[in-house]
């Protein structure tokens, strides 16, 4: 009989396997040469939480420097390199690979019933170029630092004698770039050729449209990239004059280049997020996703539209003015996407019945700070308040209200949710709605005072700064305090959990997508007997036994092996 | 390799007789085979992007220095050129055939063709490499560097603009041209020793008898590579040798 869910249906007693995928084999090495995508996700998570605490610090140095508006703990030349490398590395090193590699890694197969990602070895060597990428970047901060902003502008970067730290800088945003192209061609792969009969596109839940859409930008953008930093090492190290006005070269066309690939970039920072939030929103609100079809179709279209827009980066940079009004005016394209998803999670939450859990606490502010990441986007995309607001404060908090209240909210709110089912743990639930009301508030106090700043015309990238500002940043820096601790305090009790915490069950949440119907931790093979193949927002499937059993299939399902849902 | 592999391994032995070919997480060898094609097709459309990039640097500085390119051109032998052309259409043809061969299990056929594929991009480096050691020797090179001597510029450039001085070239900007044609043939053949290392491969596979008629998927996959490898070819050859 199929039904792959580990329990005795008369007693609702859970039973936790004894051999699953982490003890399935033991020793370092077992880790190290692991084809295993759930392993590959861990040490993913690892790694990209490494970098989160790495970028982090540099933040959390940068706002200790702007407590004053004269010199506090860092020089001049040392606040540059913090900016460039906070930049650099939340970028490259955190946000770009986190939810995908990590979360995606290992939930993506599990959402299909499948038993791995299609090219196990290539996932693998994915992760083995962002490690060295890690490492290359952490040996940058001990030849002296970065300096020229994360966006490695020539002439700022290399027009200057050689120098170890920009070669080893080119060369790690080269290999993590080609880290990225190779998580997403697996990606694609997988949910083309590793589907199970009975599911469609159309059955796929939105987190896999999400990471569609995000991998069809990683194999399309990231080469540009690649090859815009290929040729800045060349110009670097020969000096050929590709991009150096003094060797006949153009830095506009760098820029061109650079951001044809880091625009669509923030939509692999972002669209994996709003992926996850469609997940969380629609199991805590334990309701079928409102305008499945909508939310689909419109992270594909965020992926297409993000191609075009690149040119609004640049409307300050001698770009001509016919290439400025169509960049804006395609830019404002990139709302309407961006709205429809927003509206049909806020459809999802009506009338729905909704759960506080920790999850559920990051998917709301998500709604809310995406909401104002998402509009005050829209001032940016008309020229003449670009203009205005170019390099200042606003631009600052327009964007991090987006990367790090957006997409920062919804890797830890994805973390949350997928815990129990990737450590087999229950995390503090209290704790965990502190934390999530912490960034919530963290963020908040970081980045509004920091709109009204840049509106007032406070520069970014500035290490000292007028008096009048000095209340801004103060505040700004508590902030970023709050958030610090915040996180700080996840790790303490994630971290926690993975001793002390109470063993969860295979479905704590209810949630209806296959994941849900693997132990926790799912068995080396992901599923024990083939899943159930149903819809991924089918909660009627699905009874709760009790808090601690967490939920589990209807008798009926098991027995008939369909679902018993309408809405498809 | 790895303990992982042991272990998929071991669980193979419980199921029903599955070809030792076919990875644990594939239902049959069509659906593993299809699934690599897939990722090969995805992985030729991140090559295009990449030399994307290369190819509008050049749109942009032929648009904006064409008098430049012009000139250029007289370094550039197309004799040279459409010899390379040949070669790699040789290739072409050879990698076509080794697929086929590997289909019909044609061994000897298979040995024949993988090696001739390989030797034709050895050639075609070989051609290269006479080119390339030519221009660094007249000083036909990259930005700045770029320094010919009147002397050593070709003679149909003197024959058709009598007086012309290698320093009137280098102000004109001539090292952006050869910064463009050495950052364009360098990552063409960076590529064509990728598929030489590919095809070695290949032929290694071959001679050990791992290919056969329902798995030839790394073949066929190398053969895609190798043609993209070629087309790009077949655009650089007359954007800088046919341009005059």
């Amino acid at each position: 009989m199929a039904g792959g869910i580990v329990e005795k249906p008369a007693s609702g007693e859970v039973i936790h396997p004894k051999v699953h995928y982490l003890n399935a084999s033991k020793g370092l090495k077992s880790w190290l040469v692991t084809l295993d995508h759930k392993r590959i996700a861990i040490m993913y998570l690892v790694a990209v939480s490494v970098a989160l605490l790495l970028g982090g610090f540099w933040a959390v140095l940068l706002r200790t420097e702007l407590l004053g508006p004269r010199d506090m703990i860092l020089s001049n030349d040392w606040y540059n390199r913090a900016f460039t490398l906070h930049g650099a590395v939340m970028v490259f090193l955190f946000i770009i690979p986190g939810i995908p590699a990590s979360l995606g890694n290992f939930i993506l197969p599990m959402q299909l019933g499948a038993k791995d990602l299609a090219l196990p070895r290539v996932n693998l060597m994915s992760w083995y170029l962002y490690v060295i990428g890690l490492v290359f970047f952490l040996a940058v901060l001990f030849l002296g630092g970065l300096d020229t902003g994360w966006t490695l502008y020539p002439p700022y970067s290399s027009g200057r004698d050689i120098q170890w730290n920009l070669i080893l800088s080119y060369t790690a945003v080269f290999i993590l770039g080609f880290s990225s192209i190779l998580t997403g061609l697996n990606f694609i792969a997988t949910m083309h050729k590793l589907r199970p009969k009975g599911m469609s596109m159309y059955h796929m839940p939105l987190f896999l449209w999400a990471l569609y859409a995000t991998s069809l930008i990683q194999v399309l953008a990231t080469p540009v990239v690649g090859l815009t930093l290929g040729l800045s090492l060349v110009e670097h190290m020969f000096k050929i004059g590709i991009f150096l006005p003094q060797y006949g070269g153009d830095p506009v066309m760098y820029q061109h280049f650079f951001w044809f690939y880091s625009h669509p970039a923030v939509y692999i920072m972002v669209l994996p997020a709003m992926g996850v939030q469609s997940e969380m929103i629609a199991t805590f609100s334990r309701k079928h996703v409102f305008g499945y079809k909508a939310i689909g179709w419109s992270s594909i279209a965020i992926a297409a539209i993000g191609f075009l827009v690149w040119g609004h980066h640049m409307f300050v940079s001698g770009q001509s003015p016919t290439a400025g009004i169509i960049f804006s005016l395609l830019t404002f394209f990139v709302a309407i996407p961006s709205a429809i998803k927003v509206f049909n999670w806020v459809a999802t939450l009506y009338k729905g019945s909704i759960d506080f859990k920790s999850p559920m606490i990051y998917a709301l502010s998500f709604i809310y700070l995406f909401g104002i990441g998402g509009l005050t986007g829209l001032f940016l995309a008309s020229i003449a308040t670009n203009v205005h607001l170019h390099d200042t404060y606003f631009i600052i908090a327009h964007f991090h209200m987006v990367m790090v209240g957006s997409v920062l909210t919804a890797f830890l709110g994805g973390v949350h949710y997928w815990w129990p089912k990737m450590t087999g743990r229950m995390y503090n639930e209290t704790l965990g709605r502190i934390a999530a009301v912490m960034v919530f508030i963290g963020f908040n106090v970081t980045f509004m005072p920091q709109f009204v700043a840049g509106t007032r015309g406070m520069p970014r990238r500035y290490a000292n700064y007028l008096d009048e500002f000095t209340i801004f940043h103060q505040i700004s820096t508590i902030g970023a305090y709050i958030l610090g601790a915040a996180v700080v305090l996840q790790a303490g009790y994630l971290l926690h959990s993975l001793f002390k915490g109470k063993k969860a069950p295979p479905n704590p949440w209810g949630a209806a997508s296959l994941e849900w119907q693997a132990t926790s931790p799912p068995d080396f093979h992901n599923f024990t007997e083939k899943p159930i193949v149903m819809g991924a927002y089918d909660f009627e499937n699905w009874e709760l036994v009790s808090e601690d059993a967490g939920y589990r299939l209807k008798r009926e399902v098991v027995e008939t092996g369909k679902s018993l849902s309408k809405v498809h | 390799m790895s303990t992982s592999v042991a272990e998929h391994e071991t669980r193979h032995e419980a199921l029903p007789a599955r070809p030792k070919e076919l990875a644990m997480h594939f239902d049959t060898l069509h659906q593993q085979y299809s699934t690599g094609k897939l990722a090969m097709w995805l992985f030729l459309g991140q090559e295009l992007l990449f030399f994307c990039g290369l190819f509008t640097a050049y749109a942009v500085y032929r648009g904006n220095h064409q008098e430049m390119f012009h000139y250029a051109h007289y370094f550039l032998d197309w004799r040279l050129g459409g010899l390379n052309t040949v070669v790699l259409l040789t290739s072409s043809l050879t990698a076509a055939w080794s697929v086929r061969c590997a289909q019909l299990e044609q061994r000897k056929g298979l040995l024949i063709t993988l090696a001739l594929t390989f030797l034709c991009a050895g050639a075609f480096m070989v051609v290269k490499y006479f080119e390339y050691s030519h221009k660094l020797h007249i000083g036909a090179v990259w930005g700045s560097n770029f320094g010919v001597a009147t002397a050593d510029l070709p003679p149909a450039l003197l024959e058709k603009y009598p007086g012309m001085t290698g320093q009137q070239l280098q102000l004109m900007g001539m090292g952006t041209f050869f910064a463009i044609y050495f950052c364009m043939t360098g990552l063409h053949g960076i590529h064509v020793l990728v598929g030489m290392g590919l095809y070695a491969w290949l032929f290694v596979r071959a001679l050990r008898g791992h290919f056969n008629r329902r798995y030839y998927g790394a073949v066929d996959n190398v053969a895609l590579y190798w043609h993209i490898v070629d087309m790009i070819w077949i655009f650089l050859f007359p954007l800088l040798y046919l341009i005059g």
